[in-house]
């Protein structure tokens, strides 16, 4: 259990930054808000209480590696990193237009912070194996984060790296699935069904976590016990609410992408501050 | 003696050794004067010859079984953390089964990875169209960032990879599978990345090879030579970047080029020459020799290359049609080069 003031601040902060989020899809004209909101609290768990990264020093190479698989949350990973200080939030105000070094998926060459250029999906897991073995390779003692969508795990090379990792004894590398239930076009389980996840990722050998993705507790928890294995590389499957805190938009398949006029943005902010 | 950086390992008997046995020996030497240098496989270890490596240095070697994307994108991920790896596949599962992430995780990202393709071709020839692979120059050199090479023979490919370890991004190598003739007498002559070799002086046409077929183009010079035609040979192991210069240099020399390779005629050296011709914006011959849209058939490799016109008959035959070709003259030629 995390102490009450510590559980406070990593929630006051989320709140924070689901306002950050909602404000730049409101400027940019269109972002993936739903799965931004899905994803955020495992983000916030990593970045404010267990990363080892040094805004001053993006590239240092003890640095602990986070790779955003679902590229597509961009918008969510570019609020926190800038929150973290990697570059000044200003810059944000240019999300989407032409030149700008910040769009719908961030690319490691533009952004300080992002360790890796994401946005094809099945791309994340095989790259921060790669760098998971390379730290072990060269005797360095970071660990690796990768967060993925659910729909992504219906590309194969998913589960080549999931093979992979287990071959490797990669634990090293800890990944969570953003288990919001919901793709582009509707229900993963309607579209091509994934349950039951955790036995699949059992059965290629990982150790795999179920928790609420939603839950600081629980997501805290999960991480430690990640940090604590010494067989397996770790899965954490986070049960999650797609456009999580903006009432209008949770659990809607419509809120996978969209813009926001200044009604909806008023009532998505209105919606964000009654969270706890 | 134009040596590779770092390499001391010299080929000794290239007739006994194939063109992946000694890139297997030289990456191995390469690994073991530099600890960044790792190796990765998909279950092709041994076809491939990167499993030599694996035995001298098995704490840097990764096999991954027969999952080729997983591969490349691993090895994005390694060289992100300041490892060189080197991968190596047969080029059918390398540029196709693989394309996205050598698009999308070495080349947009500006990755530090080789990827040695074996098996291109129809050097793999009883194997079928499968296990042929014509189309991956043309993917290869479309991707941003990327340096292709094709090496005509063994001592060609031992240059070819201490050079390709020295550049910092990704490196595509197209080799074959391994029993093609040796064109270099041993490892002793100039080679750099993008500057062509001219094999044979020649003043009447310009055969520009690449690959297996270098040395059938010198056969065919040759043989045309003792009938009367001086023939230029220029072995174009680098398809990108080209080496524009040489080619502008034949059109301006010789106004009549023949492009052979074992690759289809679209997209690959063929296409990268008629690209720097129309460039130059003066007239010439032009003749592309390859695998004309279409699949290649079972066969020996030898048998291939003779049944598509790739080998020394071939060339032969299309250096006389060549000769016979009409092109517009341009008489402000001299004026403007």
């Amino acid at each position: 259990m995390l102490q009450d003031a510590e559980r406070k601040t990593l929630q006051d902060t989320a709140r924070r930054l689901r306002e950050r989020i909602i404000e730049v899809t409101y400027s940019c004209g269109g972002a993936h808000v739903g799965g931004a909101m899905s994803q955020h609290d495992l983000l916030i768990a990593l970045y404010y209480k267990y990363l080892r990264i040094d805004p001053r020093n993006p590239r240092w190479e003890d640095r602990d590696r986070f790779v955003l698989s679902k590229g597509h949350g961009g918008v969510g990973h570019a609020v926190i990193l800038a929150d973290k200080g990697f570059y000044d939030t200003k810059l944000l105000d240019d999300f989407n237009k032409t030149g700008s070094p910040f769009g719908m998926h961030l690319d490691w060459l533009k952004v300080p912070g992002v360790d890796v250029s994401t946005g094809s999906l099945g791309h994340g897991l095989p790259l921060a194996l790669g760098m998971a073995l390379g730290g072990r390779q060269q005797g360095r003692d970071y660990r690796v984060y990768c967060v993925m969508s659910d729909g992504e795990l219906q590309e194969g090379s998913v589960w080549e790296a999931a093979m992979a990792a287990a071959q490797f004894k990669a634990t090293n590398l800890t990944a969570f699935v953003d288990r919001n239930k919901l793709s582009l076009d509707g229900p993963t389980e309607s579209i091509m069904a994934l349950e039951p996840l955790d036995k699949k990722f059992e059965a290629f050998g990982w150790r795999v976590l179920s928790i609420d993705g939603h839950d600081y507790d629980a997501i805290c928890e999960a991480i430690e016990t990640a940090h604590a294995e010494t067989g397996r590389p770790v899965m954490i499957i986070a049960d999650t609410i797609k456009g999580k805190g903006v009432d209008y938009m949770e659990n809607q398949t419509a809120w996978h992408y969209g813009g926001l006029d200044n009604d909806m943005r008023d009532r998505a902010l209105a919606s964000v501050r009654r969270m706890k | 003696m134009a040596k590779a950086q770092g390499l001391t390992w010299t080929v000794e008997d290239a007739d006994s050794m194939t063109q992946a046995e000694v890139y297997g020996e030289v990456l191995t030497q390469i690994g073991q004067q530099n600890p960044k240098v790792v190796a990765l496989t998909a279950d092709l270890a041994k076809s491939t010859k990167i499993g030599r490596f694996g035995e001298v240095i098995p704490e840097r070697f990764y096999n991954f079984g027969i999952a080729e994307a997983n591969m490349i994108a691993v090895a994005s991920g390694m060289a992100e953390t300041g490892l060189i790896p080197v991968v190596s596949t047969f080029a059918t599962f390398a540029s196709m089964r693989a394309a996205e992430f050598v698009r999308t995780d070495l080349c947009y990202q500006k990755r530090n990875v080789k990827i040695i393709a074996t098996h291109s071709g129809t050097s793999f020839g009883t194997a079928g169209t499968t296990h042929h692979c014509t189309e991956d120059l043309s993917i290869m050199r479309t991707f941003a960032g990327m340096t292709v090479i094709a090496p005509a023979d063994a001592y060609e490919t031992a240059r070819a990879v201490a050079a390709a370890i020295e550049i910092e991004g990704p490196v595509y190598i197209r080799i074959g599978r391994g029993f093609e003739p040796p064109l270099h007498k041993s490892m002793d002559f100039d080679f750099e990345v993008g500057k062509a070799i001219e094999l044979r002086e020649g003043t009447d046409v310009t055969v520009i090879a690449t690959g297996v077929t270098v040395v059938h183009a010198v056969e065919a010079a040759d043989r045309a030579r003792e009938q009367g035609v001086s023939v230029r040979v220029l072995d174009m192991h680098t398809i990108k970047p080209l080496d524009v210069d040489a080619v502008v240099r034949a059109v301006k020399d010789t106004r009549r080029i023949i492009t052979v390779e074992d690759h289809s005629t679209i997209g690959g050296l063929g296409t990268a020459v008629a690209d720097a011709i129309a460039a130059s914006g003066k007239g010439c011959a032009f003749k592309k020799l390859g695998y004309q849209d279409q699949f290649s058939i079972v066969g020996y490799p030898e048998d291939l290359l003779h049944l598509y016109k790739l080998d020394g008959d071939g060339i032969l035959e299309a250096i006389g049609l060549i000769l016979k070709q009409d092109f517009e003259q341009d008489e402000d030629w001299e004026d403007e080069i």
